[in-house]
């Protein structure tokens, strides 16, 4: 018998505000533990809370990329649960009403469009970090209270392929929304999953089970394949299955229990008297909506459309975001359209791929690109001196006009050397310049190589030839 | 050496003495801190005085005078109650669990009362996390009434009370979450306000009950507790529930007449079981009321009866939420060798919580509890919103009421320990005040045979405290009872 899988996501994403959710304490990535505190998120007698307005928006604006249904009435309630890392045993959530119901992703798998439907967007707060020793754990309360906007689907994703592809989406959405720098190893975003398997054909959903705390797509990706194939097999052998959670063991790649239904937490939420409800007007709502960042596809069409690129360059530069803004500033820096797509499609992108690295992370600036492909469109250096220089600025920085100068790569046109490089080149080849003279073109590429090489690189490829030809006649 | 009475005065006449320059806060402070360590030990109203800082505030208070700085409360010693956080004083609710525990920041109310020039020169006792009615569950001392040290001097706020009412502070700020400030004012003989909800800040004040608490000043007369109020209320931008609303000039309300006045009696606040002297004093005041221009009428607060049961399902269900922080982690009382987090949440909270909080959380637990949730704590709330749309109703046909404070002058040590329901019945007269976010006082209306202290509560609706201010001062004002101190204990 086959089975199908039904896979829903909870994915939790910190958003990009400057300070926490109930409090002023800044957001920041990487300080020294508990320094970024103060008595409000680390639940001191008789702080309050006092919600953060642009987190709200935040949530709103994604509700509204999804196109959920945006709550005037929204609110807060307290979930209770004892944990070290949470300062005050409960969590500020949202159970009942949350900001967003509703809405769906569009996105594309397997080259075919996608859809997969939402059912909620809420906001609450991050918890406290736990640093375990051997014997005793250490608490960093840092990221206790950032704001954590949850986004629930509907059980809509069949294989795991196919729900990395909805959080590649995802993401790509959320960066292009700056909602969320969505930067996995600073922990911006963070999966539970639930998974269940039914014989195909079958109408009614298979038991739930619920794998918590994923922070790579990979872990999503391969927590997924071994639920399915170990519910699988249980179903298989005639097994049956238990409502539970379970943790992933990403060394091992297999999943574990953590709790069966009946040892679930009953969270007692109640709304929180802290916090008042949150009443969005409709003028308002509207008044964000108009303000909403362009999104990839929109992207896509206008880099097209504005500067006549062709339709695969606008998609492979939209796909992410800070590349785009990447190109585009080099633009406006003065580089024309199609060659500094060019480079940035083979030079930029395959240094990045190599170095694993983020454009936003590199040292080459959009204003070193431009002035780069300026020099080499106005034949000032070769094609093959403008790659040394851009690995250089991208690996150390600094200015290409600099660099060449430095480097003396100004491309040489000069009758007198170039004769003189061409003359060597065949003195030292004569059998290459016996081949093209008895037909064979090849042998011409080669000497024009060998040019080339005696010169640095420095010599202009297309006087290079016209004397070779002159030479072999 | 006698020294002179300075800590009998009120603070607006103690502000007039310093004003003049016929007394310096030093002097205000070493007066008062010989007369705490003469009668608190009989007493027992303060946790902690810590003299050395209390001489040292007053000192620069008078630095500051002399250099031409005013302010509303410059170098006036107050008495805060335990649960409030004065920065680098100790705040443990008069509970163990927060043993060790010193407040990193000021509450807003002490702030703002710190920026006129006040003082903060002890902690006042209470009920542990503001729990009882009676002040005997603090967990470190049982505090004396002054007018008779075998009784008790109500609750929570009872250390607050105790020390106004035997001049030990010249006032003192208590919290009311179902009567905390107007029950032991009232059995003290001293003035307590409840104001609105949301008219001063809760930043600062440790939660018992977030929807219902309120901060609130213990004072010997209603001019102090309007100055006291008048300087604390406004929105604060720390406290989401606080109001927006204007604060008016609150001494400007206060007149000697209740003319254009009308005052409603809610039916269901005279009722048989209560005590035959506190009702005839309270009937007496009433008549006074109206010998001074007020218009009584009767009006209906219906679903009175159900008030105590509601408040202590709310009460107790924010209560469970609370408390949870007190877990031994950041900050109080942690148990040692704790083999894992439940053990140290266990066993700490075994350890540094007393009976009756333990009781609240349980049941505040229970209520929220699955399967529960719907029959207690939201239907709860449903009768909470009609309790609230009650109070409105009335005060469409008059402008404040008046009731009882409690059914009972105060009753002796340990007579109502043994049994928490009768325990809660002296709420009976308080918690829809706050259940409704409406603002009240209690006012002395009259000494029991015994000798005992009366209070009258004077309510009013919401952002009404201008209206229960000048009931009030009208009342006290025609009445003897102020004159009147507590002195065998001396």
């Amino acid at each position: 018998m086959s089975y199908l899988a039904d896979i829903g996501l909870e994915v939790h994403v910190q958003l990009q505000t400057r300070t926490k959710l109930f409090c002023g304490c800044r957001t920041d990535f990487g300080a020294a533990p508990n320094t970024l505190v103060c008595p409000v998120c680390l639940g001191y007698p008789g702080s309050l809370p006092v919600a953060n307005q642009e987190a709200i928006r935040l949530t709103v604006l994604t509700g509204l990329m999804v196109g959920s249904r945006i709550n005037s009435l929204s609110s807060f309630d307290r979930k209770n649960y004892f944990y070290p890392d949470m300062p005050k045993n409960y969590q500020i959530s949202q159970y009942n009403q949350p900001l967003c119901s509703g809405g769906a992703l569009d996105f594309d798998f397997q080259d075919q469009p996608r859809t997969v439907r939402l059912r909620r967007i809420h906001l609450e707060e991050d918890v406290g970090k736990s640093i375990h020793g051997s014997r005793q754990s250490r608490l960093d309360f840092n990221r206790a209270g950032h704001p954590l906007m949850e986004i629930v689907t509907e059980p809509e994703l069949h294989s795991p392929a196919e729900a990395l592809a909805f959080l590649l989406a995802l993401k790509q959405m959320l960066v292009y929304g700056q909602i969320s720098p969505c930067n996995l190893e600073e922990g911006n975003l963070r999966c539970d999953l639930n998974c269940s398997v039914r014989p195909e054909g079958a109408e009614r959903l298979g038991t739930k089970i619920e794998v918590k705390n994923l922070n790579t797509f990979k872990g999503v990706h391969d927590a997924l394949q071994h639920e399915i194939e170990r519910q699988t097999a249980a179903l298989g052998a005639g097994g049956k299955l238990v409502q539970e959670t379970r943790r992933f063991d990403s060394a091992r790649g297999v999943t574990e229990s953590m709790r069966i239904k009946e040892e679930e937490h009953d969270y007692r939420y109640f709304p929180d008297p802290d916090l008042p409800s949150v009443t969005l007007a409709a003028e308002l709502v509207k008044a964000w909506a108009e303000l909403l960042p362009e999104m990839p596809r929109a992207r896509c069409a206008r880099l097209e459309r504005e500067y006549g690129l062709p339709a695969y360059d606008a998609q492979v530069l939209a796909a992410d975001k800070h590349i785009a803004d990447f190109f585009e500033e080099t633009l406006r820096q003065g580089a024309k359209a199609k060659a500094a797509s060019n480079w940035i499609m083979t030079e930029m992108m395959h240094l990045l791929a190599k170095s694993e690295m983020d454009i936003r992370r590199v040292k080459i600036t959009p204003s070193a690109l431009a002035d780069l492909l300026k020099l080499l469109d106005a034949q000032t250096i070769t094609a093959a001196s403008a790659k040394t220089i851009f690995a250089i600025l991208f690996e150390k920085g600094g200015e290409a006009v600099t660099l060449v100068a430095q480097l003396g790569m100004e491309q040489v046109s000069a009758e007198d050397t170039l004769e003189r490089w061409v003359r060597e080149a065949v003195a030292r080849n004569p059998k290459s310049a016996d081949d093209y003279r008895a037909g064979k073109e090849a042998a011409l590429k080669f000497l024009i190589g060998q040019v080339m090489r005696l010169s640095g690189g420095k010599a202009n490829p297309q006087r290079v030839q016209d004397l070779l030809k002159k030479q072999l006649e | 050496m006698t020294l002179p009475a300075w800590n009998e005065l009120t603070v607006h006449e103690a502000l007039a003495r310093l004003e003049q320059g016929d007394l310096t806060s030093q002097e205000l402070v070493t007066t008062l801190l010989g007369v705490i360590r003469e009668r608190d030990q009989q007493i027992q109203g303060y946790l902690e005085v810590d003299e050395a800082d209390a001489l040292r505030q007053a000192a620069a208070a008078d630095q500051l005078r002399k250099q031409g700085h005013k302010g509303q409360l410059l170098g006036i010693p107050l008495a805060i109650k335990d649960v409030l956080n004065v920065q680098g004083q100790s705040c443990r609710c008069a509970s163990h669990i927060l043993e060790g525990y010193r407040a990193p920041y000021d509450a807003t109310a002490v702030e703002r009362l710190r920026a006129e020039g006040a003082l903060f020169v002890g902690r006042a006792n209470m009920d542990e996390f503001a729990m009882g009615s009676t002040t005997e569950n603090s967990a470190f001392q049982v505090t004396r009434n002054p007018w008779d040290l075998q009784r008790v001097p109500g609750g929570s706020s009872g250390g607050s009370a105790a020390v106004v009412a035997a001049d030990e502070a010249l006032a003192a700020l208590g919290s009311d979450t179902g009567g905390s400030v107007r029950l032991p004012a009232a059995f003290c003989g001293c003035v307590g306000l409840k104001p609105t909800y949301g008219r001063i800040s809760r930043y600062g004040l440790t939660a018992f009950a977030s929807s219902l608490d309120q901060i609130g000043p213990l004072t010997k007369d209603i001019r102090d507790a309007a100055l006291l109020l008048q300087v604390m209320a406004g929105h604060d931008e720390r406290d989401a529930t606080s109001s927006p609303q204007p604060v008016p000039d609150y001494a400007a309300a206060l007149r000697k007449d209740l003319a254009g006045i009308k005052l409603g009696l809610p039916r269901e606040y005279f009722i048989a079981g209560m005590d035959a002297e506190v009702e005839q004093i309270v009937q007496q005041a009433i008549r006074q009321c109206e010998q001074l221009g007020a218009a009584i009428s009767e009006v209906s607060l219906p679903l009175t009866a159900f008030a105590v049961a509601t408040y202590y399902i709310i009460a107790c269900a924010e209560a469970s939420a609370n408390l949870a922080r007190f877990d031994g982690v950041r900050y109080g009382q942690r148990v040692k060798d704790a083999i894992d987090p439940l053990d140290m949440y266990t066993r700490s909270r075994a350890a540094g919580f007393g009976t009756e909080v333990k009781r609240r959380i349980i049941l505040g637990t229970y209520v929220l509890s699955s399967g529960y949730y719907e029959a207690y704590y939201c239907r709860a709330q449903k009768v909470r919103a009609r309790l609230r749309a009650d109070f409105v109703k009335a005060f469409q046909q008059c402008d404040a009421l008046l009731t009882p404070v409690a059914p009972t002058a105060a009753f002796r040590l340990g007579e109502k320990t043994a049994d928490p329901l009768q325990m809660y019945l002296s709420d009976i007269f308080t918690v829809a005040v706050n259940l409704s976010g409406v603002c009240a006082l209690s006012v002395p209306c009259g000494f029991t045979s015994a000798g005992l202290p009366v209070g009258l509560q004077v309510v009013g609706p919401a952002f009404g405290e201008e209206t229960i201010l000048r009931v009030g001062y009208a009342y006290e004002q025609s009445t003897p009872w102020l004159e009147r101190k507590p002195g065998r204990f001396l």
